[in-house]
């Protein structure tokens, strides 16, 4: 049995990927084929009923409420995603292309050591830094530049993205940094030497070479901030709750699963949709590259 | 050079929040903000006396225990597999079991508590917990390992099974010891995500709750902030500590094994 299983290169390979294919299986496949389910049946009170129902949907759909939060959240999600890429781009270019060789890991290091330690611990940080006595409010009064504390930073759906940025920079570094690390440098050379500029070789030859990590950095940040709770609940005050909230809110508070189960998996279709077509618009980019 | 001014300013931005932790820790006020008012480390000793954070402490220590060495394992398999076989349907198995790296924490959350609760009914405990969080460790693993497995060659397990050791023992006496550094370090950083994962753990949790688990609750009481920032300033430098000594084996390991270090392992 034994040495039939390992008789190929194939079914050797096949072996040892089982055990975490297996895992993710049950872990993962299992349980969201269970919320699928789940969200066709509806919750009476304390029982479950297992008939099915589209009923769920529907009150997604016409409640105001499940399409104003997805809307707000699908907003958030991409005003961070655009921040935190825009903000890294220039980092990762100039740990890529500015930075020598032997420094780049420490680099590197640096960037995503603060993505490390404590998530919770640094989204109440932010709390103080943007607070009515935080830092910022302080120190700008401090230098006289404002004489009231400004109320439009904490508490609204600004200081949930200000934070959300912040909690994702190390995860859009990395892909573009490896991107451009695996830019051919003589290719540059070769611009300029045909006669292109600094700048319109960035644009021209970099950057074009770059879009498969600013693709994986946009498509790395924009799916995972969609299921956080922690920033809204601390940041977001009474108007900047989001998705994930109210799912959190169904699941535990409310008892009514199968009704955040539906809202769970709209606003995973919608992400994903949403991800599919940037990577349709920018399939000119990706295009022979592997 | 205005880039390196960005940069630097970008490293000030990611790092602001963590340099106010000790400030506070040691600020002689109940309130947390500015101006500081004195220098104390009652906070500190206060840590020392909370029975209930004592408890989540060692409840998480398990449960990262577990999940580091799980998804350690797990992790070495997928790197194995992917570094020295051909299989079929070899890219879309892989980027599979990488699927838990980009997925919202709370689809992976809610999915296992309706199956732990409605489907199998049998209740939360520290297991749910150690599940769910291998299943989100398991790719970092698989990414760090990646740099020990990758320009492995194969022909050292063959050359030691052709002088008559098994192919068990061929991959202990000569991969093992080669790869061990990225063991190491993947192990750290499971624990450490383990150590640190909220979101999914609020869901999943017990009885008896997590450290991230018991801090949300005692962020809730103002009273309860200096404490917390004291007990933040511990576990970032703990990070800190862990994180170093991963990033020094991760980059022997590649050494080991005579690959160019490319930077972060992600």
């Amino acid at each position: 049995m034994w040495a039939k299983l390992t008789a190929t290169e194939a079914r050797r390979g096949l072996l040892m990927i089982s055990p975490p294919l297996i895992y993710v299986l049950i872990m993962l496949a299992f349980p969201i084929g269970a919320i699928v389910l789940f969200s066709f049946w509806t919750q009476d009170f304390m029982t479950l009923d297992t008939t099915f129902t589209l009923q769920n949907y529907r009150e997604i759909w016409e409640q105001p409420i499940f399409g104003a939060l997805l809307k707000r959240s699908l907003y958030v999600s991409g005003c961070v995603t655009a921040v935190t890429v825009i903000l890294a781009f220039p980092v990762a270019y100039f740990v890529s292309f500015h930075v020598k060789p032997s420094r780049k890991s420490l680099w590197l290091f640096m960037i995503t050591i603060p993505f490390w330690t404590s998530y919770l611990i640094r989204v109440f940080l932010w709390k103080v830094i943007l607070g009515y006595n935080g830092v910022v409010n302080s120190g700008l009064m401090g230098i006289g530049v404002i004489d009231e504390p400004l109320t439009f930073i904490l508490y609204n759906v600004n200081a949930v993205i200000i934070t959300l940025a912040h909690a994702f920079a190390p995860f859009a570094i990395l892909p573009i940094f490896v991107a451009l690390e695996k830019i051919d440098r003589s290719l540059l050379e070769a611009s300029q030497d045909l006669g292109e500029s600094k700048f319109s070789t960035f644009f021209r030859v970099t950057l074009p070479l770059a879009m498969p990590g600013v693709v994986a950095a946009v498509l790395i940040v924009f799916i995972p901030t969609i299921g956080d709770y922690v920033t809204p609940e601390l940041m977001g005050g009474a108007g900047g709750k989001l998705v994930a909230n109210m799912i959190q809110t169904q699941f535990l508070a409310l008892n009514n699963a199968p009704l955040g189960a539906a809202l769970a998996i709209v606003a995973m279709l919608c992400v994903t949709a949403i991800s599919l077509m940037f990577v349709f618009l920018n399939r000119r980019w990706l295009r022979g590259r592997s | 050079m205005t880039l390196r001014v960005y940069a630097i300013a970008y490293l000030i931005f990611l790092y602001a929040p963590i340099v106010l932790l000790p400030v506070f820790a040691f600020n002689d006020a109940t309130i947390i903000a500015f101006p500081l008012s004195g220098f104390t480390t009652d906070w500190f000793s206060q840590l020392l006396t909370t029975q209930a954070l004592h408890r989540s402490v060692q409840n998480s220590l398990y449960i990262a225990g577990i999940t580091a060495l799980l998804s350690t394992i797990l992790g070495v398999c997928a790197a194995r597999a992917g570094a020295m076989y051909h299989f079929p349907f070899k890219r879309s198995i892989i980027g599979l079991v990488m699927i838990p790296l980009v997925l919202p924490e709370i689809i992976v959350a809610v999915s296992l508590l309706v199956v732990a609760i409605q489907i199998l009914d049998m209740g939360l405990s520290n297991w749910t917990v150690i599940a769910a969080h291998v299943l989100i460790c398991t790719p970092f693993s698989i990414a760090i390992l990646n740099g020990a497995f990758q320009n492995l060659d194969p022909s050292m397990e063959e050359a030691a099974m052709d002088l008559g050791e098994s192919r068990w023992s061929a991959f202990r006496l000569v991969t093992l010891p080669l790869v061990m550094p990225g063991i190491i370090s993947s192990m750290l950083i499971a624990f450490t995500i383990s150590l640190d994962e909220f979101i999914i753990a609020f869901f999943l949790t017990g009885a008896n709750p997590t450290m991230p688990v018991y801090i949300w609750g005692l962020l809730r009481f103002p009273a309860s902030l200096p404490v917390v920032m004291a007990l933040g300033t511990i576990l970032v430098s703990l990070s800190i500590v862990l994180l170093t000594i991963a990033e020094i084996l991760r980059r022997r390991g590649m050494a080991r094994v005579g690959v160019k270090d490319k930077g972060g392992f992600l």
